[in-house]
């Protein structure tokens, strides 16, 4: 009964709307899809708006799920049959290279304003000559420290990762004989799913072994460096960091962090508003600096972020566009950065006293965005969710001990080249 | 010689017309959709664009292309995926089997409260697959499960145990959820074997004086034998496609992925189209060969019978 009177509201409302859109001769219906998570709708919904005021449009915001994997199931559904619902889309960072077919090129109207944003953001969204999305707010792991514990045993915060592995297994020993047991070195995200994907890349590449992916789509992953880098993150493994770290997602490790029982965690920028806030155990004796780098490498940290992308199937484009570059300018991220703490893409935003004033470790975040490596989502494409599978695999096989470092980077050879082989990528034009 | 054939022709006009609806049905239900999947097992479609595909015959499933092997036969993962769901299906069906019986006799004997014997057997049975896979993966969490703070109030373990964590254990906890579940099914189609026998042959069975175990052995077993035989084809075919228990316990984990995890995440998570139906129609065919292999070495339907 309750479905089928739902039903009949959804039926009545869509013939409200009919009419009234033919109406409105005057502006052009503009649907929006943006995240959902905490302050996010409450801001896109206010600026959306606010847009729509100043240029006589209409705006309808469409909810999406908060599974960042269902919400992607979803635009591909609603792309692949070319239908003009969404009109502006808010799509992940490695998204660009997956839906890049349906999306419209932004080149001529905001290719500057990129320009002006972190470099990384550039790169990761300029896909086979067309610039797909316009980085909206940006994220990067960055390393955690507790500034008391570095303190009491006389350390500074870490720059290389031996730094960090010498560090950790003193004060661990330390703190441990001082009665907490439960302490532990480092954490960071190692269960088999995206998260183990970034830590692998910041691992690799802050070795100088590259990012498993060069952009012409030749795997570069089975090289010294990045042996090295796997080797000494699986000697962490039950030495400076508990084995549950295998199954720990950003909110276990951060679980563990926050209860005052690791002294360094990897995480992206959000943990550190929680691990400052009111309730946290360790308000104040928190630090934050920027991953750190091997022998021969220099730090860096996975690409995060959202971007806001124009649908190839609107049919509104122009005013699509100008929603986009209404929502990314400088005046808006400023906005959002002081009201809701998003990292803004435009680095000129860095120096704004006003943003600096309400987010005091944007300046200590600001080398980890400069620093930041992309997932390799451009060269992959649309077997980007296949090719990050193989890397985590491959990884989780080494942290485990299942498998050593050499071995498992040549069976990662291997499927990369088995999606390569489907994806016909060796094929001239693709 | 004229009349009866015309008799005949009208009855297998009949028969047709009888069975008509439900050929139908089955060309609709099963037949389409297995053809399609076969079709698409043949061609390199996505998911981003199911309407432009190229046909590239026997390439998904085996193909020696640029000095390497490819395709699903070929491919570590789904050989891994195969190795999982013959190791699972091998060893639930097996226990299973030996529980199931036991379970029969037990509440086929003349105790008091054998009812509530039987209705209890059945809850396994009765709760939905995924709603009691989610209640195990809560049970056997290596952190707040029950399972292991009652293990170590008991003293067995001194830390916890990750269960589901990565490692074969993973596999032993999926075996063990399913033979909880399935056990009462096997059960179920033994009892009924069990109320059929004649009460006659153990009433001479006792006079004689034969061991109980031997009376199991030479005379239960052999009668009960039919009912085994579908069981175990009903519980094999189950196993074999197994996918919501693991889907649902450990997700797409290496350590448990069996063919239909690995079919899912072909055509869902990987969008690929051809590849999936490949892996789907490699299940297909192999369950298909189990069947026919088990019914022609086994002669479980009993030819003696026949003849």
């Amino acid at each position: 009964m309750k479905q089928i009177r739902i039903l009949g509201a959804a039926l009545l409302t869509l013939l409200a709307l009919g009419p009234a859109q033919a109406q409105r001769e005057g502006g052009a219906q503009i649907a929006i899809a943006c995240g959902a998570l905490g302050i996010e709708l409450e801001l896109c919904r206010e600026a959306a708006e606010q847009w729509a005021q100043e240029t006589g449009n209409t705006v309808e915001i469409v909810n999406t799920p908060n599974s960042s994997s269902d919400r992607f199931q979803l635009y591909v559904q609603l792309l692949s049959s070319q239908s003009a619902d969404i009109d502006v889309l808010q799509i992940d960072v490695v998204w660009a290279g997956m839906l890049q077919s349906h999306l419209a090129d932004l080149e001529q109207p905001l290719g500057e304003r990129v320009d002006a944003m972190f470099p990384a953001l550039g790169a990761n969204n300029r896909v086979n000559g067309k610039l797909v999305a316009v980085p909206w707010y940006i994220d990067a792991g960055v390393l955690y420290y507790r500034r008391d514990l570095l303190d009491k045993y006389g350390f500074a915060p870490p720059e290389t990762w031996e730094d960090l592995t010498r560090a950790a297994s003193a004060i661990q020993a330390g703190e441990r004989a001082a009665g907490n047991d439960r302490m532990w070195g480092y954490v960071f995200q190692a269960k088999a799913y995206e998260g183990l994907t970034c830590n692998a890349l910041e691992w690799v590449s802050s070795h100088g072994g590259g990012r498993f992916l060069s952009f012409d789509r030749e795997f570069t992953g089975d090289n010294a460096q990045a042996r090295a880098a796997l080797t000494r993150a699986a000697g962490w493994i039950g030495t400076i960091a508990p084995r549950g770290v295998l199954n720990y997602d950003e909110e276990a490790s951060r679980g563990v962090f926050q209860t005052g029982n690791a002294v360094f965690m990897r995480n992206w920028p959000y943990a550190w508003a929680l691990a400052q806030g009111e309730k946290s155990p360790i308000r104040g004796k928190v630090g934050v600096v920027a991953l750190p780098h091997g022998p021969g490498g220099e730090s860096a940290s996975a690409l995060g972020g959202w971007h806001l992308a124009v649908s190839r199937y609107s049919q509104n484009r122009e005013e699509a566009i100008d929603l986009v570059r209404y929502l990314t300018r400088a005046e808006e991220q400023k906005r959002r950065a002081i009201k809701g703490a998003y990292n803004p893409t435009l680095t000129a935003l860095y120096d704004d006293p006003e943003v600096i004033a309400a987010n005091p470790f944007f300046k200590t975040l600001y080398p980890a965005f400069e620093n930041a490596v992309a997932r390799p989502a451009r060269p992959a494409g649309a077997r980007y969710n296949q090719v990050s599978d193989a890397i985590w695999r491959a990884s989780y096989d080494v942290l485990q001990g299942d498998s050593e470092a050499g071995p498992a980077l040549t069976k990662l050879e291997d499927e990369i080249a088995r999606i390569a082989y489907r994806a016909r990528w060796g094929e001239a034009g693709q | 010689m004229k009349k009866r054939s015309a008799i005949d022709a009208a009855r297998a006009r009949s028969a047709w017309l009888f069975i008509a609806p439900m050929l139908i049905v089955l060309a609709l239900v099963a037949a389409w959709p297995l053809l399609r999947t076969i079709w698409f097992s043949m061609t390199n479609a996505t998911l981003v664009d199911l309407t432009t595909y190229d046909f590239i015959w026997f390439d998904n499933f085996i193909v020696h292309a640029e000095g390497r092997w490819y395709g699903i036969f070929t491919d570590p993962q789904w050989l891994r995926a195969l190795w999982n769901t013959l190791v699972f299906a091998a060893v639930s069906v097996s226990l299973e089997l030996v529980l199931g019986v036991i379970v029969a006799l037990i509440v086929n004997a003349a105790l008091p409260g054998r009812g509530l014997m039987r209705a209890a057997m059945l809850v396994p049975w009765a709760i939905p697959t995924v709603v009691s896979a989610k209640i195990w993966q809560w049970m056997l969490n290596d952190q707040f499960g029950v399972v292991n703070a009652m293990l170590a109030g008991a003293g067995f373990i001194d830390g916890p145990v990750a269960w589901l964590g990565g490692s074969s254990l993973a596999m032993v906890s999926i075996i063990m959820v399913d033979v909880w579940k399935t056990t009462p099914f096997v059960a179920l189609l033994v009892l009924a074997a069990l109320q059929t026998l004649p009460k006659e042959i153990y009433e001479a069975a006792k006079v004689d004086g034969i061991h109980p175990v031997k009376v199991f052995f030479k005379v239960t077993l052999p009668l009960i034998r039919p009912a085994l035989v579908v069981a175990v084809i009903f519980r094999l075919l189950d196993a074999m496609r197994m996918f919501d228990l693991v889907y649902v316990m450990t997700g797409s984990s290496e350590e448990t992925m069996t063919l239909s995890v690995f079919a899912r995440q072909a055509l869902v998570s990987f969008q690929d189209v051809g590849y999936g139906s490949a892996a789907s129609t490699g299940l297909f065919l192999i369950i298909a060969l189990i069947t026919v292999i088990y019914i022609m070495t086994l002669n479980p339907l009993g030819k003696e019978k026949a003849a």
